[in-house]
Formats: structure tokens, C-alpha cells, sequence
């Protein structure tokens, strides 16, 4: 088949890699036919993930067949590289949802399993993988096996986060979540502080099924952590004005696209200042609950295409880690107060309580509170600030995301992943080559001898 | 009611482009095609995403004396045809210039079975008075070229075939249409150098599935073929020959 040798990189545009690709349309090309190959859905996690530095990429995009779809059961099974944008079409109507979702609906199924996605009802229904029915993987000699927690259950949660790592994900079958309608009921608080922005979020009153906060990362001092809080649920069709007609349809908006790279300075300080005081007051100034379709609630950011660009060409890094629940409230107050010090300015920085760990070996979700903030690239010692930020987590005892990474150390990722080894035993049972690799698992040391 | 189409060749990124947008339009399908592993899954597909009925059948373009059974069992199981798709196609390369053996099969693929299967759907929609027939063809049917004569040559062939039989529909009422794609970003042309201006196939199969309604004969797309066509076709043989194309 025909390869394209190409420079890719991540959503986050760091690194740039030459990569040799390759675009099956048949699902019997789905193999891994060379020495190190990595799977690609849609290229959005941020890093590395995705990328195999001089050697294959498969492109599972055009690999995207829906294959049944179980109106009664609300079971969906598909080829790995569909996107969650091709499938909420199909099921919304139907009355069902993404049992979760992560912050964009331009994510493939497969990547969805590989990096274990979370979305903002993680407290409640946990992450992506916990709704994985079962998964065809195309092993590292070419077999095709079925795997789910019930048939080879340790394949299945080596796989569930495992970063493509133990085979290519060829199909998901997935369980959703019915809904009556396709809009959602939001309630925002504003909270002054962290202590406040905790309170509201840890509030088992005021809790609902999706819970995220958005944090101002340029207040320091008495503000530090200054946000707001925003819940969700499902609106219940009986409860909708009767003039947004067919509950399950809501009537798509244009989006549009960012067409050019805007120069690294518009994004500093001052501007994401002006920006967050403007979005503090906006969405917390809404104080009574309001309707939202289910697009504009979970992806914003889908709206601006290649919103990536606004960081300029040297691109950003996304650092997000967990923290668990006991410490969480200190270890996200050093965390901000770094940043802050650093006059570093995240244009977006997320705060989400995060429920039980999961069951995937290299998952990243963990009882506790996760921060995800988007850092431009300049040359500043950005790298060198993280890598602080790095032990801030090692010493509560949290974890970097590797979804989002693009620089976190071997040393760190071991310590942050302790079912690291078991995840290996797995990988050198059916994959002894270490036919499956990407510039992340070299640079994270996943591979050889437990 | 939307009529049933017939698509020829379903496997191909086109073909399945094509397959979506028609479905979209409530058009129930019939995918006939080589891989028996392809067919099943682009057929659970259309059912899953357009919620139309969907039927396919093994069809081998090059098997002649089969043509005229396997289109009358589409039709019986489809109840009649609204319209067919010739989508299929096979590019061989340079080994074709050179190896008649390898260049027969390029002509047998893309024009005698194509001619053979049309004149079939052509005798089924001619008394209906109503239907149409598709033609994928292509821009390197439009004048030879080094880089792939043969496949220009049959190509270009299915184009006469083409306007030829549009000519006898005619007074029938049924459409004939040629379609004569530039780059589209297929697996075809992935990775190939050179490229210019590469076209999605879904944007390609959404104009296809739309030309029915509209009134063109011969559809380059993207449209701007047309005109690069043009030139081309202009540029005097003495100085044509020269070039390295």
C-alpha cells in the first residue's frame, strides 16, 4: 500500500515528527505490516501520542463503517476510526448519547478506548472504557481477537488506555445512554477562590451528572482559582418549551474555521486577562439554569476549527494531571500558584472532580480533582516550569495525562503509573517485538522486560 | 419515493462517497462489488447511518457472460432500479504500457466490462422510459499520455461508449451522465507526488448523486477540470509529444 512520508504532529502542534503514513480503506488492511507501527484516529490527543517518529503511522480514518446499531438496547458497535462526530447524528435521534464524552466529538472510537477518554460525568458513570462492551484487536501477528471485561479481560484493560500499544483497535462496541431529548438543563456558579470553586463542585446538593469548572489562571492572591462552576444535565423532553420542536433535534449551527496561524504574541497576558474577566462576568453572571443544545454544552470549541492555530506555529502543550482526593485542594493550590508566579497564561485552564479510579492499567483517571491547562510554546522555560509542576504531582501522589503529553519524563511516568508493569506483562505476552510503538512509548521507556 | 440505485464497483472511496449521498436521499442501494469482506460492512453502514434498505451481491466487472443474470436478479431483489453508478475502475500503471498481458486486463476492467454491463442497464431502462446511468470515466480518457495510455485509452473509450448511448437514451427520457474526476484524495492517488488541487470523495460523491437533477451531460469535478481539460486538449500534438506527462 502507498506511503506517505510526512511531517505530523498532535492537536497540539509539539512535536513535529516525519512520520511514514499510511490510509487503509479496508478493514483486512488493518495490520501491523512493518517493525513499529502506531494507529491514528483523528490525531487529536496533544502530544506524541500519535506519532511514530521514522516509522509507520496507520491512519484508521477512512476505516470508519458503522456496523450495527441496536435501537432497543442502545448498543452501537463500529470500526475504530468513526468519530463520535458521525455517530451523535445517528444515535440523538434515536434517544441515545455517548455514555461519555471527552471536550471535542472529532475523536475516533478508537482513540476514545486507547487513551481511556474521560468527559464531565466522570464522578458519576466513570470513563470511556467502563462502556466498552467488547473490542475486536488486530494483534502484532496479524490475529484478530475478540476482547472484553469478560473474554481475555486482562487484553481488554491493558488496551482500555493503553495508547494503542497492544494491537490496533479494529471495532468497539459500545453502550449508550438514552436521553429524551437533545438539549441540556445548566446551571453556572461563580465562585470568588478555590476554596469556593472546591465547595461548589464537592457539593452533593448542588451535584449533577456533568460537573466542569473553568478557572481564571491569571488571578493571584485572595482570587487564586477564581471560576466558575458549570452542571449539566439532560433536559427531560416534557420539561422543553414546546417551540424547540422535535426534542431529539436540535438545528445545527456553522462553524467556522480559523483559517491561518495567529502570531505567538496575540495570546498573553493581557489579552487572556481582558478575555477571562469578560467570561468570569458572562457565564457567571447566569444565574438561573438555561437550556443548551447538547453541541454548543459539550464542544464549544468544535465550533472554531483548527482552534489549535491560535497559539501560533510553535504550538502548546496541554498539561493535565490528577490529584487525588485528599490532598486535591492543596496540591491544585501550589499548582495555580506556580503558574501564577510564573505570569504564564493559560487561555484555558479546566478544573474537574474525577470519580473512582478506572480499571485500565495505564488510565489516567483517579479519584480526585484533574486541572487541564493549555500552555503556549515560547522560549521561555516552559518545559522546565512543567517539569516542576511534574514533581508538585508525584508528591501528592497524581498523574499526568498521556493523552495530552508530549514531555513528561520515563522516571515520572513510572512513578505516576504503578499497574505500569502489569500493562507490560500484557504487551510482552502478545506483542514480544514491540511491533506496536510511538514516539510516546519510546520516549516513556514503555516497552522490553517488566 | 426514491428509486433504488445500483452502484458497480461499491468498494472504492468514491463509490462508497456516492452510496452515502444517494442514501441520504432516501434512495435504498444495491452495492456490487469484488470483496465480499467490504460489502457487508459499507452496506450495515448505509442502514446505520441513512436507515434505507441496503442489498449487495458479488459482481466481477471482467466476467461478461455473467452481466446479464446478475443485473436481473438486482432488479428482481431490488423490485426495479431508479439508476446504476458505473463506479468501478482499475488504474494499472507503466507495467501496463509495456506488458499487454497486464494491459488487456486494464481494458477488459475499465471499458469491455463496463460496455458490457451498460448495455444491459441500458436495454432495462430504455422501455421504462425513465432512469439514468452513470458513467465514472475519467480525465485521462481526455487525450494519452506516457504516464497512462492504457488506462486513458480505455477510459477515454468508455467516454465515447458514453456519449453514444446518452444519444440513443435520449428520446427514451433516460439520463446518461459522464463523470470525469480529477485528483480525488482516494487510495488511488495517496501518496502519490505531484498532485494538484485534490478533491475529497465525499464532496466528488456528493455532486454525483445530485447530477440527476441537474441538466450537464459531461461532469468534470471538481469543475475547474473542465477547463485544465481544456488546455490540455488544445496544446498542439507536435508540441504535446515533447512534454513529459
Amino acid at each position: 500500500m502507498a506511503i506517505l512520508v510526512t511531517h505530523i504532529s498532535g492537536w497540539g502542534r509539539y512535536p513535529v515528527q516525519s512520520c511514514e503514513l499510511e490510509r487503509p480503506e479496508r478493514y483486512t488492511d488493518l495490520c501491523a505490516n512493518t517493525d513499529s507501527v502506531i494507529a491514528r484516529g483523528q490525531g487529536r490527543s496533544y502530544g506524541d501520542a500519535a506519532l511514530n517518529e521514522n516509522g509507520r503511522v496507520l491512519l484508521t480514518e477512512r476505516v470508519n463503517r458503522m456496523l450495527d446499531f441496536d435501537t432497543e438496547q442502545g448498543i452501537l458497535c463500529a470500526e475504530a476510526g468513526t468519530t463520535l462526530a458521525e455517530i451523535l447524528p445517528v444515535i440523538v435521534p434515536k434517544g441515545w448519547f455517548l455514555p461519555v464524552t471527552p471536550g471535542t466529538k472529532f475523536v475516533s472510537l478508537g482513540g476514545c478506548v486507547a487513551a481511556d477518554v474521560h468527559g464531565k460525568n466522570h464522578h458519576r458513570d466513570g470513563s470511556f472504557g467502563d462502556h466498552v462492551l467488547s473490542l475486536e484487536l488486530i494483534l502484532a501477528d496479524g490475529s484478530r481477537v475478540a476482547c472484553s471485561p469478560s473474554e481475555r479481560p486482562e487484553l481488554f484493560w491493558a488496551t482500555v488506555g493503553g495508547m494503542g500499544l497492544t494491537g490496533i483497535i479494529g471495532e468497539v462496541t459500545l453502550k449508550l445512554v438514552p436521553v429524551t431529548s437533545a438539549y441540556m438543563k445548566v446551571q453556572n456558579h461563580a465562585a470568588e477562590n478555590l476554596e469556593q470553586l472546591f465547595a461548589v463542585l464537592g457539593d452533593a446538593e448542588q451535584d449533577e451528572r456533568y460537573s466542569v469548572a473553568w478557572i481564571d489562571c491569571l488571578a493571584g492572591g485572595k482570587n487564586l482559582g477564581r471560576g466558575v462552576a458549570m452542571f449539566g444535565h439532560h433536559a427531560d423532553a416534557d420539561h422543553l418549551p414546546p417551540s424547540l420542536g422535535n426534542p431529539l433535534i436540535v438545528k445545527p449551527k456553522r462553524s467556522k474555521t480559523l483559517p491561518f496561524d495567529l502570531p505567538g504574541w496575540v495570546l498573553n497576558p493581557g489579552s487572556i486577562g481582558a478575555f477571562n474577566n469578560y467570561y468570569f462576568k458572562h457565564e457567571g453572571s447566569k444565574q438561573r439554569p438555561f437550556l443548551s443544545g447538547y453541541d454548543e454544552y459539550f464542544y464549544p470549541l468544535d465550533s472554531v476549527g483548527q482552534w489549535n492555530r491560535m497559539y501560533g506555529k510553535r504550538g502548546f502543550v496541554q498539561y493535565q494531571c490528577v490529584i487525588p482526593e485528599g490532598t486535591a485542594f492543596g496540591g491544585i493550590r501550589e499548582l495555580l500558584q506556580e503558574l501564577s508566579a510564573s505570569r504564564r497564561a493559560s487561555f484555558l485552564a479546566v478544573l474537574k472532580r474525577l470519580g473512582e479510579q478506572g480499571r485500565g492499567m495505564l488510565s489516567f483517571p483517579q479519584a480526585g480533582y484533574t486541572l487541564a491547562l493549555d500552555l503556549p510554546l515560547r522560549n521561555d522555560g516552559l518545559l522546565s516550569m512543567l517539569n516542576r509542576l511534574d514533581e508538585i504531582v508525584l508528591h501528592h501522589g497524581g498523574r499526568v495525562y498521556l493523552a495530552k503529553d508530549a514531555r513528561l519524563s520515563a522516571e515520572s511516568f513510572r512513578a505516576m503509573y504503578p499497574r505500569y508493569e502489569e500493562f507490560l506483562a500484557v504487551k510482552n505476552s502478545i506483542d514480544p517485538d514491540n511491533r506496536f510503538s510511538s514516539s510516546l512509548s519510546r520516549r516513556l521507556g514503555i516497552a522490553g522486560k517488566a | 419515493m426514491n428509486k433504488p440505485v445500483l452502484i458497480l464497483g461499491a468498494t472504492s472511496a468514491i463509490a462508497r462517497a456516492t452510496a452515502n449521498s444517494f442514501a441520504l436521499r432516501g434512495h435504498d442501494i444495491y452495492l456490487a462489488g469484488r470483496d465480499m469482506h467490504e460489502l457487508p460492512r459499507i452496506a450495515a453502514d448505509l442502514r446505520v447511518r441513512y436507515g434505507v434498505e441496503v442489498s449487495y451481491g458479488s459482481f466481477d466487472a471482467e466476467a461478461t457472460d455473467t452481466h446479464a443474470a446478475f443485473l436481473q436478479s438486482v432488479i428482481d431483489q431490488m423490485n426495479g432500479l431508479g439508476g446504476v453508478v458505473l463506479a468501478f475502475g482499475f488504474l494499472g500503471d507503466q507495467i501496463a504500457a509495456r506488458d499487454f498481458s497486464f494491459g488487456a486486463k486494464v481494458i477488459a476492467a475499465n471499458f469491455t466490462g463496463a460496455a458490457s454491463i451498460l448495455s444491459h442497464c441500458a436495454n432495462y431502462f430504455e422501455p421504462l422510459k425513465n432512469g439514468f446511468i452513470i458513467g465514472i470515466s475519467s480525465v485521462a480518457g481526455d487525450r494519452g499520455r506516457q504516464s497512462n495510455y492504457v488506462y486513458g485509452a480505455a477510459k477515454g473509450a468508455l467516454s465515447l461508449y458514453l456519449q453514444g448511448l446518452r444519444n440513443r437514451l435520449f428520446s427514451s427520457g433516460v439520463r446518461v451522465i459522464t463523470v470525469k474526476p480529477g485528483f480525488v484524495d482516494t487510495a488511488m492517488t495517496y501518496g502519490l507526488p505531484g498532485l494538484f488541487l485534490v478533491a475529497s470523495p465525499q464532496d466528488i460523491g456528493e455532486r454525483i448523486a445530485r447530477a440527476p437533477d441537474k441538466s450537464a451531460d459531461v461532469l468534470y469535478l471538481p469543475w475547474f477540470w473542465r477547463y485544465i481539460m481544456l488546455i490540455i486538449k488544445h496544446v498542439p500534438e507536435p508540441i504535446f509529444k515533447r512534454l513529459k506527462l
